[in-house]
């Protein structure tokens, strides 16, 4: 089988553009760029290395998200391609974009908010935006999120947790 | 250069250990927000020895991997300290080896992450935002069952029984900590403070002194290390090279 692959020149601005199309696995809503976890791009003759950083140590969505972006970068045409992982500095939600953090909302799951650094009750229901929430615990479905109920709304939702 | 290598492998294996023990609560914890949480925990441990493994993997060379190094060692090579290979016991003596764990393993990542080694120090830094959560978490269950029924106190009691005489091998360093790793023993009088103002509020006391168990961070284990062992490589060891 041929695959189509339509070739981009290996500018920064292409790879990013590649990039922001790759998206969390467990949030699709979010690009890795949105996410903060693209650090930096260096482009060396016809290769290209992108060093990227996990948001939690343990999360199981970083190997996926390396193999998606090596993928996505193959598919436009991008042959020699390097992923390292960076661990310092440590990765923080402050790198969230504040259009990751609206597509987020929209989403049905709390946006970090730094009010609350810690997670206690009071987080803004995504559903009806009531602040009458209660926190039900601070380990969620991921580990980057809490578990909250809104008691205006009835509804459970997640809180993507200061980091 | 093997100092470096059995101080990583040390700490990889302490946080290996634990985040297996309490992977066996999947599915069985006493409210599902609570068996989240501890396997959350177990999560972040399995990633911070990760971290630790890969960079063990690279000092050593000669094919040497995070899985080799997980799967394929024997009880005696694993450095892990006593504490966390014990069994899960009840809830409360689960929460309790993991306070009394975390509040360690803050006061020691809080020094790591200043070390001269750069990879260690990363690792550490990035760890502490994830323990602070353990420590919040573990504290606020001590707090709830040493301070909450007679069955629960009298639990908890128990697992102070049960656990006691393995914190004192944390603050006495084996060879490899000498030489550059963080200085443990300085980190027993604030460990104890900690610890000291959570049982207060838990209406727990601090045990008398009593004689300590050592011998895990040199590979002179409690029974239990075998079998853990025993079904973490059983895979690797049934099938070996296995990948999927």
């Amino acid at each position: 089988m041929l695959v189509q692959t339509n070739k981009l020149k290996a500018t920064t601005e292409n790879v990013m553009q590649v990039l922001s199309a790759v998206t969390d696995p467990e949030i699709p809503v979010l690009s890795i760029i949105d996410l903060g976890i693209v650090r930096d791009v260096i482009i060396n003759n016809d290769e290209v290395e992108i060093i990227i950083t996990a948001t939690y140590s343990g999360c199981p969505a970083m190997d996926m998200i390396a193999m998606n972006i090596r993928l996505a970068m193959m598919e436009n045409g991008f042959s020699k391609i390097k992923i390292t992982t960076a661990l310092a500095p440590a990765w923080t939600t402050d790198w969230m974009s504040e259009d990751g953090k609206r597509k987020l909302k929209e989403y049905g799951i709390a946006a970090p908010d730094k009010n609350f650094n810690i997670a206690t009750d009071g987080v803004e229901c995504p559903q009806c935006h009531s602040t009458n929430t209660k926190l039900l615990s601070e380990f969620g479905s991921t580990a980057c999120k809490a578990l909250y109920q809104c008691n205006n709304c009835r509804e459970p939702f997640d809180y993507f947790k200061c980091h | 250069m093997s100092f470096l290598i059995d101080y990583t492998l040390h700490l990889a294996d302490s946080n290996l250990i634990l985040a297996q023990r309490n992977a066996e609560w999947c599915g069985h914890g006493p409210i599902l927000e609570q068996d989240i949480a501890i396997t959350n925990i177990s999560l972040d441990l399995l990633g911070q020895s990760r971290n630790m493994y890969q960079y063990a993997a690279t000092l050593m060379g000669n094919g040497a991997t995070e899985d080799t190094l997980a799967y394929l060692r024997t009880e005696r090579e694993f450095k892990n300290c006593l504490l966390v290979e014990q069994p899960n016991g009840d809830w409360g003596q689960t929460v309790l080896r993991q306070f009394l764990y975390s509040t360690f393993q803050q006061l020691l990542y809080q020094q790591l992450q200043k070390n001269t080694d750069e990879q260690l120090a990363a690792i550490a830094a990035k760890a502490l935002k994830e323990i602070a959560y353990h420590v919040r978490w573990s504290s606020e269950w001590v707090i709830r069952l040493g301070d909450g029924t007679v069955e629960s106190h009298q639990r908890m009691l128990h697992a102070i029984d049960e656990l006691w005489r393995y914190t004192g091998e944390m603050f006495i360093p084996a060879d490899y900590e000498n030489s550059f790793g963080v200085n443990v023993t300085a980190l027993k009088d604030e460990w104890m403070q900690k610890v000291t103002s959570v049982f207060e509020e838990a209406t727990l006391p601090i045990p008398e002194k009593i004689f300590m168990q050592t011998g895990g961070k040199t590979g002179v284990h409690t029974e239990h290390l075998g079998y853990i062992l025993t079904e973490l490589q059983y895979l690797q060891r049934a099938y070996p090279g296995a990948e999927w």
